[in-house]
Parts: structure tokens; C-alpha cells; sequence
């Protein structure tokens, strides 16, 4: 059969448009899969502090002001210790893109020695938690996933979901999906509670419980899909849109079918 | 005569010679059904109501409705250890280590969804079509008594596992009742055996699942069956349908073929979601600990819009008398739906009341054809999505980088804003459509075919409609509005008083019609265009 044929069929419009939606469906999730920006190991010099000093004088002083003493928009920085600028920076969300709600993870602006260098400025200025790196946390061998499971459900899914997917915090804010985090940032923000997040001291979750966390996001990351696509782990809602759409929608269709073989 | 013929002949007489069955089969076995797709929406219920039970009957075999306190040790490592409710546990070994066990919940969880969201559309095209007048007003009363037993069934059905999610949903319903005031503190201790969560709630919501629901169920089902046998299915109106007969195809072979091919294919969509599409992950809640909540936490999507309308509730509370009224549960949990399910279940005395029409209709509306009906059908759907729409409020902020608060905004003033403008547009176009059938059924179809007379004249051909076409868009009644006269003839003052101005204003609104061609019009036409 020509095409132009198949043109003038009922059937052209609905499949016409179920193509056109698996195309742009599925070119938006290649889109969006993309990997994240990898990072290397950081090492810390003494004398990166003037390194540091001078990207920080051209890359954040304009908002953390001249001596990391914090502006109109920016809190100081003074005490934040490294730990604050490995996450903030390594994961991209320092430099902010623009002033919007929350600071966003995206491509990292300052490489891997760019943030060591800032890393060590900052934590000249005054005593704070010091950067790890995820080489030297040994969750794998440490972490244990069941209590991690157990501490991740009181502590952390209230904000990032029963399965660290994420979730809506008020207005526009929202706790970020933590798969694929590098383990260092993770453990990196619990001790510092960036943005929104409340800092859990190691006296609330002692170090090796956080490995234990740690260990229980990555399991629940590499988890395969038991039981057929996953719908994104975000409860009911997604599942409650496929059974309107696919579900009901095979259904119907196969009504409307039937009624019309019988003619 | 073959021996198998002369075997199934002996069989049949022998059953017949002892129960008279015979002459009932040949009767209702021939019993005519009229055919359309939208027929088919109740089977899809009645279907997946099967599915559920066979479904169910398995997940009995090992589900252990107890909150007794048990170590899981079950193969699915990442609770390992964890201590957690004997009917948390045993979900887990259904999901685990009972073969198959895991399909089977799923198929018994997508066909609850599919249930559901079959009694809804079935519910909107009895509605729309007007088929639930006279005399089928019982039916419908059954119908909205099973869409609210559906949903009580299927909030306790996901609340048996334990899960964080399902205990989650518990605690809000604890709140709803604890918010009926006066006594609703001593109905959630009647409920829970005490303080929540206490240690009888699941088995007690377990026996109401699988026992006590089901049972109503089926004998409402039943019912509503047999009503649709003893009153003939309703038709769509066409030439040679009348209120007095039935068209369509007899019972045997036909509907049993198709019917019973049709259940195989609800059974087959819903086992194919089972298998590839992964619902309600339980081991991902975790077990429930009343400290501990996840971002996200949503009902089902039956349950949805009673979330999202608690979701949008403002902070109300007052203080009397020693008691709290939570007016922000009170309202949304039971107030709002009270009213809706009430006006739902009312409706069809209301329209018959309003419109003085106490006939039988066998034959169905085109939904076009009575504008108000249809537009204040769209108007509560309208409001139930919006409702919905905010029960999923923190998924659609995190998904479409909205704010969570703006959403509340929005549907807190679209939840009065755009139902009214729902019911205006819908009307309008209803009425619209009404105009384009008197124009078609003058006029004939436009053909795209343009014609040069000899004078030059450029004249586009349109094609007469078929009488059975013309009939069809012609058919409907078109009653006048009821007039409440203030005085009768004699001049005194009517009785029917305010309750007659009411009844005249909303028959008014009712009757509201683009007028159909009468034969005449259409005759005259003809004679002058052609």
C-alpha cells in the first residue's frame, strides 16, 4: 500500500500522533540521561590558599564580598570549612547560574585543582569540616544497607523520597534526587546542610551510620527494576497516569474495535 | 444422528426433565442486546471485579494480616534484619519468594486501578447519555454505591501491606475521623483498639478486604445485573429504535462470544501492566513506623482528589466548648464529598423533578441534545481534576520545575473559578453543535465540490443527508420550559408558590435548545434549493 494511501485511513491521525509523541518522548530522555560531569581527585596543597584566594576574587567576591564576609544575597563563608565549598562547587551549584530559588546541580564550573584551590582559601579563613574524598570513604566495606535503609526513612526521605528520587520543598525549593551522586557529596552534605537541608553533626548520625546511608542510596541506585518498569519511584501518581493512559487506553480502543467488527 | 449428538441430547433432557430449564434458556438466551462501544465500559469493571478476586484468593494463601512485630530474613537483602509487621513481612515473601507472588500482586493492584477507572467512565457515559432516568434510577443509586465501596475497598486493599506509604494513608484517614466532631476521638479509639496504631487495625481492615466488601459487592453487582436484564439495555436513538423495543444482537451466540472474548482481553491488559510496569514497590516504602514519612506520599488516584482537595484546605480551627473542629479535615475529608456523592446520587429525581417528567426512557440522549445536563456533568468533572491535580501537587512541581505553593494557588481559586467557566463553555458548545446538526440536516453536507453553472456562477454541491441520518439528528424531544404561573385561572394565588418559581427557572435552564427543523422546514427547503 502507498503511503498516500495510508494517509486518508481513520487510523492515520491516531498513529500519526502516537509517533510523533514516542519521538519527541524518547529523544527527551536521551536528552536528559546525559551523564554527569566527571570529577578527580582533589588534593590539597598549602599553597593553593593564594590560588584560591585569587579565584575567589574573581568568581564569588562579587557576592560573598571581598573577604568571604558574606552580602546582601550571599551568607558568609567564613567557618563554612571545605567541606561546604567541595559540595558546593563540585557538584556545579556554586557559581550560581542566576538568582532562582535554589542553587541547581549542573556542570561544574572550576575543575577538580580550581576546587581544591578555593576548598583550602575557604578553610583558611576559619576552622570548619574539612572536604573528603570518596576514595578514602569506605562505605562498600563499612556500610551496612538495612540500617542505612532505616536511617535514610527518619532522616532523609521525608524531603528526598522513600527512594531518593527527590521532592517538593514550598516554594520552588525542592530536595534533589541523590542517584548518582558522588558518595563525597553526599556525606559532604550532611555535615554542612546546604540550602535547605538541616546539617546532621556526627553526634545526630555518627560517621559510620552515614556510610551506612551512604551505602543504602547506592544500593537503592544499582536496585534493577523488580517487578517491570519502575515509573520513576514516585508512588501512586505515576501509576494512576498509566493506567488512565495505557490502561484504559488499550482498553477502550479495543471496545471501540470490537463495536465496530460487529457491523 | 451422530453419538455425540444423541449423548448431549440425552444430558440435556435429563437436566431439562428435572429443572424446566429449557424453556428459561430459550428465552433469555435469545435475549437481544444493543451493540455500541460504550456498552462495553461496565464489562471492563465487572471484568477486572473477577480478575480481583481470583487475584485476591491467591495473595490469601500467604499474606498474614497481623501487626505482630517479626525480624524480616527474607532473600530481598536490603531489609535484612529490619523489624517490621508480620504483614509487611509476609508482602515481602509474597513479592520474593512466592512464585508468581509478585505478578500477582500486581495484577491485583492494576486491575483495583482499572476497576475504578472503569466504574468512572461507565458512570460518565450513563450520565451523559441520560440512562439513568426512569426506570433505571435504582441502578444508578447501586452504581454510586459501588463507586464508594470501590473506593473504600481499594484504600483499605493498599493499606493491608503496612508500608510506610500505606500507614501514611492510614494516619490520614485516623485524622478525617478524629475530625467528625465531638465523637470522632472515640470512633478512632473504637477504630484502632486504642491509640494509633495499636495492633488490630490490619487484621480488622483485612476481614472487611477480603470477607465483608466483596460480599456486598457481589450481591450489588448482582443486582445491578439483573436490573439491566429485567429493564433491556437502553439504545441509542436511530431509525427503527423506539421506546418500546430493543435492537441489537441476541445473547447467544453473539454476546456470549464477544463478552466472554472481551474478558479474556481485560484479563490480558491487565496481566501484561502486571508484568511489565512495576506497582506499589513496598520494599521501597520500607516497613511503617509512625516517625517516619516519605516526600510524595499520594493515595491511589481514586483518592486522589479527596488528598488534593485536604492539601489545599487553609488552616481552619475552632474552639468550643472544650472541643476542637478541624475545619480544614472536616471540609475537604468529609463535607465536600458528602455534598458531591449526595448531589451524584440525587441527580436523576432532581432532573426528573425539575423537568415534571415521570416517562419511562429506554432510548438515550445525545449528549449534545441536553445542553445543561451535559455542562454541569463537564463542570463536576472539571472539579474533581483540579482537585486531583493538586493531590499530585509535589510530583507536578518537582517534574515541571513549578512551585508547590503556586499549584495550591492556583487550584484553590481554579477549584471555584473554572468549574462555572466549564459549565458556560460546554453549554455553548453543546448548543453550537445543535446549530451545525439543524444546518446539516437543511443544507446536506458540504461536499468541497465546486460547480460552474453556465451563467459563470460558482455554486459549491452539498449532499442531502440519508432519511436515516435526518432522523437520527431529528428525533429528540424538545420540550418547553415549565411556566409557574403566579394565579390560575380564577385568580387565586398558586400553591406551588417559591418551590414553582425554583422548579420553572432550573426547567428553564434545563430545556435550553437550538430548535431541531421540523419536517416542514426541511420540506420547504428542499423545494426551494434544489
Amino acid at each position: 500500500m502507498r503511503l498516500s494511501n495510508f494517509r486518508r485511513k481513520k487510523i492515520a491521525g491516531p498513529v500519526l500522533v502516537v509517533t510523533a509523541l514516542l519521538t519527541v518522548g524518547s529523544a527527551f530522555s536521551i536528552a536528559s540521561a546525559l551523564p554527569s560531569a566527571q570529577r578527580t581527585e582533589v588534593s590539597a596543597q598549602s599553597t593553593l590558599v593564594d590560588e584560591g584566594k585569587q579565584i575567589f576574587l574573581k568568581g564569588c567576591s562579587s557576592c560573598h564580598g571581598l573577604n568571604a564576609e558574606g552580602g546582601a544575597v550571599a551568607p558568609s563563608l567564613i567557618g563554612v570549612g571545605a567541606a561546604a565549598v567541595d559540595f558546593q562547587v563540585g557538584t556545579g551549584r556554586m557559581p550560581m547560574a542566576d538568582m532562582s530559588q535554589q542553587a541547581m546541580r549542573k556542570k561544574p564550573v572550576y575543575d577538580a585543582t580550581q576546587t581544591a584551590a578555593l576548598a583550602a582559601y575557604v578553610a583558611s579563613l576559619a576552622p570548619g569540616p574539612a572536604a573528603v574524598d570518596s576514595a578514602s570513604l569506605t562505605w562498600e566495606r563499612d556500610g551496612n544497607v538495612a540500617q542505612g535503609g532505616e536511617l535514610f526513612r527518619t532522616n532523609c526521605a521525608m524531603c528526598h523520597n522513600f527512594a531518593a528520587q527527590g521532592g517538593a520543598l514550598t516554594n520552588g525549593k525542592y530536595a534533589p534526587s541523590l542517584m548518582g551522586v558522588e558518595p563525597q557529596h553526599i556525606y559532604e552534605a550532611m555535615i554542612t546542610g546546604p540550602q535547605s537541608m538541616p546539617k546532621f553533626s556526627d553526634k545526630t548520625i555518627t560517621p559510620a551510620e552515614k556510610l551506612s546511608i551512604i551505602k543504602w542510596i547506592k544500593s537503592a541506585q544499582s536496585e534493577p527494576a523488580i517487578g517491570g518498569a519502575s515509573l520513576g519511584r514516585v508512588g501512586p501518581v505515576t501509576e494512576g497516569l498509566l493506567v488512565w493512559t495505557l490502561g484504559l487506553g488499550l482498553l477502550i480502543g479495543i471496545a471501540v474495535w470490537l463495536a465496530t467488527k460487529a457491523r | 444422528m451422530k453419538k455425540s449428538e444423541r449423548v448431549a441430547g440425552n444430558v440435556a433432557s435429563y437436566i431439562d426433565d428435572r429443572t424446566g430449564a429449557a424453556g428459561w434458556a430459550k428465552k433469555n438466551l435469545t435475549k437481544v442486546f444493543p451493540d455500541h462501544w460504550s456498552f462495553m465500559l461496565g464489562e471492563i469493571a465487572l471484568y477486572s471485579f473477577i480478575i480481583l478476586l481470583l487475584s485476591g484468593t491467591f495473595l490469601t494463601f500467604w499474606f498474614d494480616p497481623s501487626q505482630q512485630e517479626v525480624i524480616y530474613n527474607g532473600t530481598y537483602a536490603p531489609l535484612s534484619h529490619v523489624s517490621m509487621s508480620a504483614s509487611y513481612a509476609s508482602t515481602l515473601h509474597i513479592s520474593f519468594d512466592v512464585r508468581g507472588g509478585l505478578l500477582m500482586r500486581q495484577i491485583h493492584h492494576w486491575a483495583a486501578l482499572i476497576f475504578m477507572a472503569a466504574i468512572v467512565v461507565h458512570l460518565l457515559r450513563v450520565f451523559f447519555t441520560g440512562a439513568f432516568r426512569k426506570p433505571r434510577e435504582a441502578n444508578w443509586l447501586i452504581g454510586i454505591g459501588l463507586l464508594t465501596l470501590g473506593i473504600v475497598e481499594g484504600f483499605l486493599g493498599y493499606s493491608l501491606p503496612d508500608d510506610l506509604l500505606s500507614g501514611t494513608g492510614i494516619r490520614i484517614a485516623e485524622a478525617i475521623i478524629q475530625a467528625i466532631p465531638v465523637v470522632g476521638s472515640y470512633l478512632s479509639f473504637f477504630a484502632f483498639g486504642g491509640a494509633f496504631p495499636g495492633h488490630v487495625f490490619i487484621p480488622r481492615i483485612y476481614i472487611v478486604h477480603v470477607l465483608l466488601l466483596p460480599g456486598i459487592f457481589l450481591a450489588l453487582i448482582t443486582v445491578h445485573l439483573m436490573l439491566v436484564w429485567y429493564q433491556k439495555h437502553t439504545q441509542y436513538p436511530g431509525p427503527g429504535r423506539k421506546e418500546t423495543n430493543v435492537v441489537g444482537y441476541p445473547l447467544m451466540p453473539v454476546y456470549m462470544a464477544k463478552a466472554g472474548g472481551f474478558f479474556f482481553i481485560v484479563f490480558g491488559v491487565t496481566a501484561f501492566l502486571g508484568a511489565v510496569a512495576s506497582i506499589n514497590p513496598i520494599w521501597l516504602y520500607g516497613p511503617y513506623t509512625p516517625g517516619q514519612i516519605s516526600a510524595g506520599s499520594q493515595p491511589d488516584w481514586y483518592m486522589g482528589w479527596l488528598d488534593g482537595l485536604v492539601r489545599m484546605a487553609p488552616p481552619l480551627e475552632t474552639h468550643a466548648f472544650g472541643h476542637t473542629i478541624s475545619w480544614n479535615i472536616l471540609i475537604p475529608g468529609l463535607i465536600i464529598p458528602g455534598i458531591l456523592f449526595t448531589g451524584m446520587a440525587l441527580y436523576p429525581f432532581i432532573e426528573s423533578w425539575m423537568s415534571r417528567d415521570n416517562r419511562e426512557h429506554h432510548l438515550l440522549d445525545r449528549p449534545r441534545n441536553v445542553p445543561n445536563r451535559t455542562a454541569l456533568g463537564a463542570m463536576s468533572l472539571s472539579f474533581m481534576i483540579i482537585s486531583l491535580a493538586n493531590g499530585g501537587n509535589d510530583i507536578i512541581a518537582t517534574h515541571f520545575h513549578l512551585t508547590i505553593n503556586g499549584i495550591m494557588w492556583f487550584t484553590r481559586f481554579g477549584l471555584f473559578i473554572v468549574p462555572p467557566i466549564v459549565f458556560i463553555i460546554t453549554k455553548r458548545i453543546c448548543l453550537s453543535l445543535q446549530r451545525a446538526d439543524r444546518e446539516i440536516v437543511l443544507h446536506g453536507r458540504e461536499t468541497g465540490r465546486l460547480v460552474m453553472t453556465p451563467e459563470g456562477e460558482f455554486l459549491e454541491v452539498h449532499e442531502e443527508l440519508t432519511p436515516e441520518k435526518k432522523w437520527t439528528l431529528t428525533q429528540h424531544e424538545q420540550p418547553a420550559a415549565l411556566t409557574a404561573p403566579s394565579e390560575d385561572a380564577n385568580g387565586t394565588r398558586s400553591k406551588a408558590g417559591i418551590k414553582g418559581k425554583v422548579r420553572a427557572r432550573m426547567s428553564e435552564a434545563h430545556v435550553e435548545q437550538i430548535t431541531s427543523p421540523t419536517a416542514t422546514e426541511a420540506h420547504e427547503l428542499e423545494g426551494g434549493h434544489h
